[in-house]
């Protein structure tokens, strides 16, 4: 059903390239197949689950606050993307996975307007906040409820990856970023990566950094066990070794 | 204003010094030394050679050498740094910076040397030197003061002409304290030279931008008299002489008897320069201009070669034997290319021929500092055969006897070449030597081009420059740290700055705003404000955090992210090793194409990329004489609007073929004969089937940069007539667009016509979706940010712990151009992108010549003149989907993998 809504909406954008936009990309861990979104979102079929990671919502405020003027509309940017996603996939629950607000004051300073674009996403639908390192207490007056993890079928969701090994686990807080290049062109996009038993999610907010899947800190998560980016593209999502990625 | 009335000649001292060295003062020094004892404000425009420098300072020589005449006490109790000459101390020996050290006599402690101009006023106010009553701090004027600035565009130049000055000053005994001023100058000189400022400070435009943003500006500046601006040619073409326009003004303002002096080589329009000199209030304000007369002709020619020449290259590698034969044949060659790798790559081959061992040397702007101070030393000493050189040599610092400059590869520009061939025999009365070489065949063409536009005495220098909104935000900033404004009164300031006088009032009020809370429609910011007004309407800084960080941020360049580049061993085992000697310096996105184990020209050898550790890129020597990375950056000037029509009536006129060589006429015949030759005021469109895809080739002639956004928006109006563009490849001269449908066919049919394909509308909507997603509207846009303060520089050294501190200004452009897309940084931006890395503004006009003149030639296979636009296929990197195709190709191996 969802999947059929996910398809209308995206030939509706431009019918001109070659037909590769009809794709679902399916990403498997542990025997769960998710479907992942190229706006950076993980949907989950048979739960009717939407998850996005690291929204890191006012985070031009946080920076303006330290005198750098940001454009104070990330808040907004990232609500309207969440928006159309939520339109696409009508999801009976929504997870955001930790660091939604980029700072503890991030949801005090959210103006009107966005607080009540993100009352009117929550609308009819289960709204889970995972407790982030950014916004480790639930926060007040952002609607919803809160948890360190969730726990579902196979599935945990927490916000950072745990350091043990571990099956079944999909995680934000990372940020991976891949890069490739051909020809002497390269391109860096925000991507997924996993191998099949942990996913670490791209972050979803507007003026989120990125962090390179071949850093260390990546490296370490995942062991000695080889490693897919699956990179957003503007339609579709393109899977690639890590190892076939470059580094910063 | 006091002007002393003396008729115009040199003064005894100064004539009698003019005949111990043989020399007669020549015409043009004298006439500006007229007009500017006259208190009037003069543009000298002199070729190379022309006793420029020393005609700019002579005013200010002859006045301050007038004024210790009749004032005995000057030296002595202004300054404990100049002691009379009498003492043994010549006055040149305190004012060399080369060997600046700060000498505990002379500096008082510092407190607090934090970076940069933190120390500024505010630490210098404890005078702990007992020897000396000098008024110090603030709301004291001076007793001095500084008499005149000289500002240059490199820092270099300073240096050099404060060098050059020691010995006219010391032969006459001149009792003037000279000093330079650069980022280079220890925190401790700078302080002192604000408490107890020297006669003539040589300095940059960043420099006076730093000085004029502290509180004792107006005692500093208060009784300035002149203002020497050097290569005004050089510097009002950028960013940096929109904010040098500010800085002139609010001088201007703050110096009521100053008058400006503008040396600058020969220009199109030497009326704008007039004017940039002087404040414009209402009418036109201009200062006088002295031409120097005469001079010889260059001896210019194009290198007659018996080698075949190429049809699509950069390297010039064919008539490397004939370079070497000139090089032999003279004392002392410039070798002028047009970017770094041709530079890395003529310097290597031509080592490889070199038999006799001369000593040739290689200078451009990526190399280590201490390297390149070498081979000017070695230069200027006269130990160099030849410097093969960048335009990182391009402005007038004087490197000794050259008597012939090799061009290699396009001249761009008449006027551009002109100056390089000036390098050549630094005297005027006798001609300059060049020597053209083409790269290609093209390249001919524009050679012979510009070769007539110099006979002619023809200039191509750009028009000035409209000032940019992101250097005026800057500039505002840099006013409200120096004390409080009212925004009427700095409105009118800044119209009288050329670049800046149409500005409006509208314009300027959403500067101040962008200054103060981030101009953001949505008002989030009040209580985050850098700058808030008074209830007495003033402007200031809402806090002295504001000011350090606008001094750490001041300035109008902004590099690309570069990178350190260190020789180490070759890497055995898998240990990464550190250290290594220091080469130079790449740029972020050379590296960023790179893997381990590829290998490129760099610094003269062909080196192996090894590893990318915390900024710094380390490589090893490699045996490899074919380097895999070729890294031709295309050149950052565009050929010039002025060259390009003139090739294009060349190539019109096979009347005009008779200068050309055989080979290249031949080719033009044959380009004749199976095609057709492109009109001088018309585009020629020709089309042909090759290997089952249709290419169409067009030859507007406007730089790589205008064809390469034709480009973008030609293959998005292909696709959209269902032609499935593939890609496209830009060059100088020409533009191929190929993909898999018919175009010759549809384009016979009208469907589009010709007219519709090449309208001017699409840099309307089409533009727009372009640039949304343009990496290089990106960068441009990330410039402005900077420049106009909204994010911060970078600086080597923080990288690491300012990274969770900075953010990505891609990520801001997005978010900013879809909430308020006509916000003042995107107008900046937009504003840059019409003459900078995207050249609109060239393509609109190219497009409106060309209306109702296109002529569509259908072949059979691909033409003459189209050879060297296809050539470049597969060399040159491939636009149109690019970065979804790259991506694409790379899942598809991953997925060839998984199915072996």
């Amino acid at each position: 059903m969802s999947a059929q809504a996910s398809r209308v909406s995206r030939t509706s954008g431009d019918l001109s390239r070659k037909g590769e936009g009809s794709k679902e990309h399916a990403i498997v861990i542990s025997e769960t197949t998710l479907h992942a979104d190229p706006a950076g979102a993980l949907y989950w079929p048979e739960e009717k689950l939407l998850v996005v990671a690291d929204l890191h919502l006012e985070k031009g405020s946080a920076f303006a606050a330290r005198g750098v003027l940001l454009p104070p509309y990330d808040t907004a940017a990232t609500l309207a993307r969440l928006a159309r996603l939520v339109g696409r996939y009508a999801p009976q629950c929504l997870v955001a996975l930790g660091d939604s607000f980029h700072d503890g004051e991030g949801a005090a300073r959210m103006s009107m307007v966005d607080r009540i674009a993100l009352q009117a996403l929550q609308r009819g639908r289960d709204w889970l906040w995972i407790a982030g390192n950014h916004d480790p207490n639930p926060a007040v007056n952002v609607g919803g409820r809160f948890a360190e993890t969730l726990v579902l079928g196979p599935i945990t969701f927490r916000h950072k990856p745990s350091p043990a090994a571990c099956d079944g686990e999909i995680a934000g807080h990372l940020h991976p970023l891949a890069r490739v290049a051909r020809r002497g062109h390269a391109v860096s996009r925000r991507c997924f990566v996993g191998d099949g038993r942990r996913l670490v999610m791209p972050a979803f907010g507007a003026y989120a950094g990125g962090l390179n899947v071949r850093d260390r800190a990546v490296a370490m998560l995942f062991g000695s066990r080889p490693i897919t980016a699956h990179l957003l593209g503007e339609r579709r999502l393109y899977a690639v070794a890590a190892v076939r990625c470059l580094p910063d | 204003m006091t002007v002393i009335e003396r008729p115009a000649v040199l003064p005894e001292r100064f004539a009698r010094w003019f005949e111990s060295r043989g020399w007669t003062p020549r015409a043009h020094q004298l006439e500006l030394l007229g007009k500017a004892r006259a208190g009037r404000s003069v543009l000298l425009i002199a070729p190379t050679g022309g006793g420029k420098t020393l005609a700019g300072f002579l005013p200010s020589l002859v006045e301050l050498s007038g004024a210790a005449e009749s004032r005995q006490d000057l030296p002595t109790t202004r300054s404990p740094l100049l002691p009379p000459p009498l003492q043994g101390r010549s006055p040149s020996e305190a004012s060399r910076e080369g060997t600046d050290r700060p000498d505990a006599a002379d500096t008082p402690p510092q407190r607090s040397p934090s970076r940069g101009e933190g120390a500024g006023s505010a630490s210098v106010s404890i005078e702990q030197t007992p020897r000396r009553l000098l008024s110090t701090g603030r709301g004291v004027r001076r007793e001095g003061g500084l008499h005149t600035l000289y500002i240059s565009p490199l820092k270099a130049l300073a240096v050099d002409i404060a060098r050059n000055l020691e010995t006219p000053l010391a032969e006459m005994e001149l009792p003037i304290r000279i000093e330079t001023r650069t980022g280079d100058t220890p925190p401790s000189k700078r302080a002192r030279q604000r408490r107890d400022p020297p006669h003539i400070l040589l300095t940059t435009p960043e420099q006076i931008a730093l000085l004029l943003a502290s509180a004792d500006a107006p005692y500093l500046f208060g009784s300035l008299r002149r203002v020497v601006l050097d290569e005004l040619h050089a510097l009002v073409t950028s960013k940096r002489g929109d904010l040098l326009s500010l800085d002139l003004a609010r001088l201007f303002r703050l110096a009521p008897c100053l008058t400006s002096i503008g040396l600058s080589a020969t220009v199109a329009e030497p009326d704008e320069l007039c004017r940039f000199m002087v404040p414009q209030q209402q009418g036109e304000a201009r200062a006088d201009l002295v031409i120097a007369q005469g001079g010889a002709a260059p001896d210019v020619s194009i290198l007659d070669t018996r080698e075949p020449l190429p049809w699509s290259s950069h390297s010039a590698r064919y008539a490397l034997g004939e370079i070497y034969q000139l090089v032999k044949a003279h004392r002392t060659t410039l070798i002028f290319v047009n970017t770094r790798s041709q530079a890395e790559g003529i310097f290597q081959d031509l080592w490889h021929l070199n038999d006799d061992n001369l000593t040739i040397a290689l200078h451009h702007g990526s190399l280590d500092v201490a390297q390149r101070r070498r081979v000017e030393g070695a230069m200027a000493s006269g130990r160099l055969r030849a410097v093969v050189c960048t335009s990182s040599l391009d402005l007038g610092v004087d490197w000794g006897d050259v008597d012939l400059v090799i061009n290699v590869g396009a001249p761009k520009g008449a006027s551009r070449l002109l100056q390089r061939i000036g390098r050549a025999n630094h005297r005027m009365d006798e001609p300059s030597k060049g020597v053209l070489v083409p790269a290609n065949r093209f390249e001919v063409l524009e050679c012979r081009a510009a070769l007539d536009a110099i006979a002619e005495n023809a200039q191509d220098t750009p028009p000035l420059r409209l000032g940019a909104l992101d250097v005026l935000a800057q500039h505002i900033l840099g006013c409200a740290c120096a004390g409080t404004f009212l925004a009427d009164d700095l409105y009118a300031e800044v119209k009288t700055a050329a670049p800046y006088r149409g500005l409006t009032r509208r314009d300027f009020d959403a500067v101040v705003d962008f200054v103060a809370t981030g101009g953001y429609a949505l008002r989030a910011y009040d209580r985050f404000a850098r700058i808030r007004q008074g209830k007495d309407g003033r402007w200031r800084i809402a806090h002295p955090g504001v000011a350090q960080r606008y001094r750490l941020n001041v300035g109008t360049i902004v590099e690309a992210d570069m990178l350190k580049v260190r020789l180490v061993r070759s890497r055995a085992s898998k240990l990464i090793p550190r250290g290594g000697r220091l080469l130079g310096q790449v740029e972020e996105y050379f590296v960023e194409t790179m893997v381990p184990g590829d290998t490129f020209v760099f610094a003269g050898e062909v080196l192996k990329y090894e590893a990318l550790v915390e900024e710094e890129v380390y490589v090893s020597r490699s045996a490899s004489t074919d380097p895999k990375v070729p890294a031709y950056e295309g050149g950052k000037f565009p050929l010039s609007t002025y060259l390009a029509e003139r090739v294009r009536g060349i190539l019109s006129d096979p009347q005009q073929w008779r200068g050309l060589p055989a080979q290249v006429r031949e080719w033009l015949e044959i380009q004749k004969w199976r095609s057709r030759l492109p009109g001088r005021r018309e585009l020629l469109v020709e089309t042909f089937p090759r290997a089952d895809k249709h290419y169409l080739v067009c030859y507007p002639f406007e730089g790589r940069l205008a064809h390469q956004t034709l480009g973008m928006l030609l293959t998005r109006r292909l696709e959209r007539a269902r032609l499935r563009p593939l890609g496209f490849v830009a060059n100088e001269y020409a533009l191929a667009v190929w993909g898999l449908g018919d175009v010759a066919m549809c384009l016979q049919r009208g469907e589009p016509s010709l007219a519709a394909l090449f309208d001017e509308d699409m840099l309307g909507d089409d533009l727009d979706a372009w640039l949304a997603e343009s990496a290089m509207m990106k960068r441009t846009f990330r410039n402005c940010a900077i420049i106009a303060g909204l994010i911060e520089r970078r600086f080597p050294g923080q990288e690491k712990s300012r990274r969770q501190l900075t953010i990505s200004t891609d990520l801001v452009y997005d978010v900013l151009r879809s909430h308020q897309p006509d916000h003042v940084l995107l107008r900046a931006a937009r504003a840059d992108a019409a003459t900078g890395l995207l050249d609109v503004r060239r393509l609109g006009e190219m497009l409106s010549r060309i209306k109702g003149r296109i002529v569509h030639k259908p072949l059979d296979h691909v033409s003459p003149l189209a050879v060297p636009v296809m050539l470049e296929i597969g060399r040159e990197a491939v636009y149109g989907e690019a970065a979804e195709s790259l991506l694409a190709e790379a899942a598809d191996e991953l997925a060839r993998e998984a199915m072996q």
